[in-house]
């Protein structure tokens, strides 16, 4: 027998004659009742140290101008091009050649409110996920249609088949007596806009 | 028969049974300092962002069902998982312990012809001692999580699931830094943030230049074939996007039926393991996506013992372990003993039932027979686990299992006391013969140097004088 | 109503005082109790310690003595809670699907005193008089597996004189846990340590529990180290009135060696607070 049909043979064995469990229950909650999810959604984005700015969509350019400063900016190749003139379109930079940018700037696919969560799903806005990674400041633009109150809500929007990734706030670290210290290898600088 | 975790190989047995691993942990006053202190943080961080959630209960039930749904339906949905990941451009391996795990990732290591892999912080490798069989193999693993880093650097052992370094101080840590670190700052000073940024800096090139990442996994999802995999750091994002090729190391019992199923898990995970509302980073993956990352993408399913504990009915439901470490932060044994009194990588109230079901025991003399007896049955392990594992229930049932298995065997002295307690409290009568018997020795007594094992108990307590009559004489006399 | 008593083996032996106080509050609040003379022990110790085909003759003599009462009440949470959780689980683990079914319904008429009386009597303030500074150590059992929550505090609350103090990290284990303290005595005395610290820092007088096997643990720590605070269980200070102080009887007398290393007999006689004389145990010396 090969490992898998080992494997799966012991498996079999081990459940030979079991009760079978009872049905799962899904009494919690999966939608919620917050009066305002996009201001809670704000709230909870800065309470995990990155910077929240709601603007309105004229002024989204000029944020993003005054956030990354003089600095090198690369971007994702289906951003809005208007939201950062000077920005660079990422063409499949190397890791090395990310590490030169001083900021990213994408959009996302999802907010959550009750963890100030942003999802990025890779799509054209987003980019693949070096981009967001390398650079140390990530500038995310979220509109205020993308963000949902509960993580059940923000899943169910989800397409598993791509990849993503759920940030929340800068990287950090608790592994040092178990304190919160932000920035470690991901970006140390996360500003999050919410339009709209 | 179940077939145990093997001997000899990974991480999974001390060398010294829990009370005499525990004796030096609890003579070291600064290990004792540095795990009061950060489980005392930790247990006020999560508590407040557990009171947050209303349906919290509710998570716990549905969390822990979901997993004894796992369990029953395992083939399946193993075989699912393989089915969807293999459609997406993923290689599936399965290794039935330790040793063909570390082979089977070797091998692959080897055939990308690299001599170094980048590691995000895995259980699951730690178990089956991957790093070494990596180094014997003449490659380099970098552990890049900033608390394996430290005991990476340190020459150390993990002592905790979720902060292998939780018995470092910051103090211990700026000196390994200093003295491990090739280019580090010589003035490096022993804030937390000072020092993560050491790390930092001391990785971000290996990150940059990486060809091979490795990783656990946190949860596979059968019917999508998504892997996951919970961090903070950012570290995690590194292995698993920057390098050519990918290699995640996973027990089979890590599975999710459906991707909506995550929702749950996704609660109750970053909430009761660092305390936070959600970790800053979750990344997941299913199989290969062109033009994102890692091109080649590997998957090890690994056994090693996890069948021998799904063969236990009872013992089962310490597969649905998600590796949180709340149990471990509200543990008093835990807290005062520390993580490496249990002599392998699972430490705490979970690993006290689970490393001897994966491992099976080979009489009382091993070490990990003594585990299961490394708690004072408090029970705060069992209201702390977000997918409700009755860690208590078990760690009688393990308890029994032992004495069970050495019946017929020469008679302990624990034997014979309980044998001796059972027939004494046999009747009413016995039992009053007993109680003045007790109450007698002890008056005639030998004081303060009571025999072994109260031996034991009078080492720091007193014992209290019996009374002058028991209550049964009392009733008879007033009420009687 | 009628009430049978489950005094607990411990009790029996070692502190009648605490089975005594629950008959005396009962009669107090007009209540009749009963002592089925067949009890002996139920069994948690050799459950607990992974002899559950001992624990089974044990468990099938509770049910017989208790199944005729229509209620029964302990002075302990974790006898009650080996009643309520591990009864049944013993007589199915052996087989016997109708003993299991017997202890279910006798764990479901057996209540822990504060139990008893705050949820089925319906009574907070029982008539009580403690003039003493106490801080109350809630027992894991009665905490997390009867899940007694507030009741004996509501019940402390209501005795007159009483000068009750929070006991820091009150739900940290003590360190007892049965055959763990012998097992694993190291542990179970650095858990000991830092519980009586911090019911030192409470400068209470009285440290007060719902089980006597913790009082036991923690009386012994205190004693040893000749704190002067004295362990006194809860239904103790309960039964204590203006004409009857009962909770001042020294929970643990100890035992111990004088200079010479001969054995001499210790602190027989205490005076508390109020001046009123204790009764305490007599050791002989």
């Amino acid at each position: 027998m090969n490992a898998r049909e080992e494997v799966l043979a012991r498996v079999r064995a081990a459940l030979d004659g079991s009760t079978p469990p009872p049905p799962v229950p899904r009494d919690y909650a999966t939608t919620g009742t917050h009066p305002d999810v996009v201001g809670l959604f704000a709230e909870r984005v800065d309470d995990y140290r990155a910077q929240v700015h709601r603007v309105a969509a004229r002024d989204v350019p000029a944020t993003i101008a005054g956030l990354v400063g003089d600095g090198r900016v690369v971007v994702p190749a289906g951003l809005a091009p208007p939201w950062v003139p000077r920005g660079i379109v990422d063409t499949g930079f190397t890791a090395l050649e990310l590490d030169e940018f001083d900021a990213v700037v994408t959009g996302c696919r999802v907010g959550i409110a009750v963890t100030g969560t942003i999802v990025l799903d890779g799509a054209a806005d987003q980019g693949r996920r070096a981009l967001t990674l390398v650079p140390d400041h990530h500038v995310c633009v979220v509109r205020a249609d993308q963000v949902v109150e509960t993580v059940p809500q923000a899943l169910h929007r989800l397409d598993p088949t791509r990849v993503l990734t759920f940030i929340s706030g800068p990287s950090a670290t608790s592994d040092i007596e178990l304190q919160r210290v932000e920035g470690v290898h991901g970006p140390r600088r996360l500003d999050v806009l919410i339009v709209g | 028969m179940p077939v145990h975790a093997p001997a000899g190989v990974g991480h999974l047995r001390g060398t010294q049974s829990f009370p005499d691993a525990a004796r030096g942990a609890l003579a070291d006053t600064q290990l004792r300092r540095n795990l009061g202190g950060a489980t005392a943080t930790i247990r006020a961080k999560r508590q407040a962002v557990v009171d947050e959630v209303d349906d919290w209960e509710q998570l716990r039930e549905a969390g822990s069902a979901l997993k004894a749904d796992v369990m029953a339906r395992l083939p399946e949905l193993l075989v699912q998982l393989e089915e969807n990941v293999t459609a997406r451009g993923g290689v599936v391996h399965w290794a039935r312990d330790a040793a063909e795990a570390n082979r089977l990732v070797v091998d692959l290591v080897r055939a990308t012809g690299v001599d170094e892999v980048v590691k995000v912080k895995s259980m699951a490798t730690q178990e089956i001692g991957l790093n070494e069989a990596l180094e014997a193999a003449g490659i380099a693993a970098w552990e890049t999580d900033l608390a394996e880093l430290i005991v990476q650097l340190g020459h150390d052992t993990p002592s905790h699931i979720l902060v292998p370094a939780i018995h470092r101080n910051r103090a211990e840590i700026r000196e390994i830094f200093l003295r491990e670190m090739p280019d580090v700052d010589p003035d490096l000073t022993d804030e937390p943030r000072v020092l993560a940024m050491a790390a930092r800096a001391h990785l971000r090139r290996v990150f940059l230049r990486a060809k091979v990442g490795i990783s656990g996994a946190n949860f596979a999802v059968a019917d999508t074939g998504t892997l996951s995999v919970v961090e903070s750091e950012g570290n995690g994002r590194m292995c698993l996007t920057l390098p050519e090729t990918l290699i995640t190391v996973m027990g089979i019992e890590k599975l999710v039926p459906t991707w909506q199923d995550l929702e749950v898990f996704l609660q109750l995970l970053p909430r009761s393991s660092t305390g936070e509302r959600m970790n800053p980073y979750t990344s997941t993956w299913t199989g290969v996506t062109p033009g994102d990352g890692p091109q080649t993408v590997h998957l090890v399913l690994i056994d090693n013992g996890r069948t021998a504990v799904l063969a236990d009915e009872v013992g089962r439901s310490a597969l649905h372990c998600i590796r949180c470490s709340a149990c471990l932060n509200v543990c008093p044994v835990y807290e005062r003993a520390g993580g490496h009194a249990y002599g392998s990588v699972y430490p705490g109230p979970i690993g006290a039932v689970l490393t001897p079901l994966m491992t099976g025991t080979t009489g009382h003399d091993d070490p990990n027979a003594s585990l299961p007896y490394a708690s004072s049955l408090c029970g705060a392990c069992f209201d702390a686990c977000p997918v409700r594992i009755n860690i208590p229930e078990l760690l009688v049932h393990l308890r029994a299992k032992g004495v069970d298995a050495e019946r017929g065997g020469i008679p302990s002295g624990q034997d014979l006391a309980m044998k001796a307690a059972g027939w004494a409290m046999g009747s009413p009568g016995k039992f009053a013969l007993a109680e003045r018997a007790a109450g007698l020795s002890r008056v005639l007594g030998r004081g303060s140097s009571l025999p072994w094992p109260a031996s034991m108990w009078t080492g720091a307590r007193d014992l209290p004088a019996p009374p002058t009559e028991t209550f049964r004489q009392w009733w008879a006399r007033e009420r009687g | 109503m009628r009430i049978a008593l489950f005094a607990t083996c411990l009790a029996d032996a070692m502190f009648p005082e605490a089975a005594k106080a629950t008959v005396l509050v009962l009669e107090r609040l007009g209540h009749e109790v009963v002592f089925p003379a067949g009890q002996t022990c139920c069994g948690q110790m050799h459950v607990n310690t992974g002899y559950l085909d001992e624990a089974l003759p044990l468990v099938r003599r509770h049910v017989e003595v208790f199944e005729d009462y229509e209620i029964a009440v302990a002075p302990s949470g974790s006898c009650v809670g080996s009643v309520r959780h591990q009864h049944a689980m013993v007589a199915r683990r052996a087989g016997d699907a109708r003993l299991a079914e017997r202890a279910e319904a006798v764990a479901s008429r057996t209540y822990e005193l504060s139990e008893l009386l705050v949820d089925v009597l319906g009574v907070t303030d029982v008539g009580a008089h403690y003039p003493h500074r106490v801080t109350y150590h809630p027992t894991c059992h009665s905490l997390r597996m009867l899940r007694v929550g507030d009741k004996p505090l509501q019940l402390l609350r209501a005795v007159r004189g009483i000068d009750l103090v929070e006991l820091p990290q009150a739900d940290v284990c003590c360190g007892f846990g049965g055959t763990f303290a012998v097992k694993n005595a190291d542990t179970s005395t650095a858990m000991l340590a830092d519980k009586m610290a911090n019911i030192l820092t409470t400068k209470a007088e009285v440290c007060t529990a719902g089980d006597s096997s913790c009082l036991m643990h923690i009386g012994g720590g205190l004693s040893r180290l000749r704190t002067g605070v004295r362990t006194v269980h809860l239904a103790e200070i309960l039964a204590s009135t203006e004409s009857s102080q009962v909770g001042t009887r020294v929970g643990t007398a100890s035992t111990e060696s004088g200079p010479d290393g001969t054995r001499v007999g210790t602190a027989s006689v205490a005076s508390d607070a109020s001046g009123t004389a204790a009764t305490t145990v007599a050791v002989s010396s």
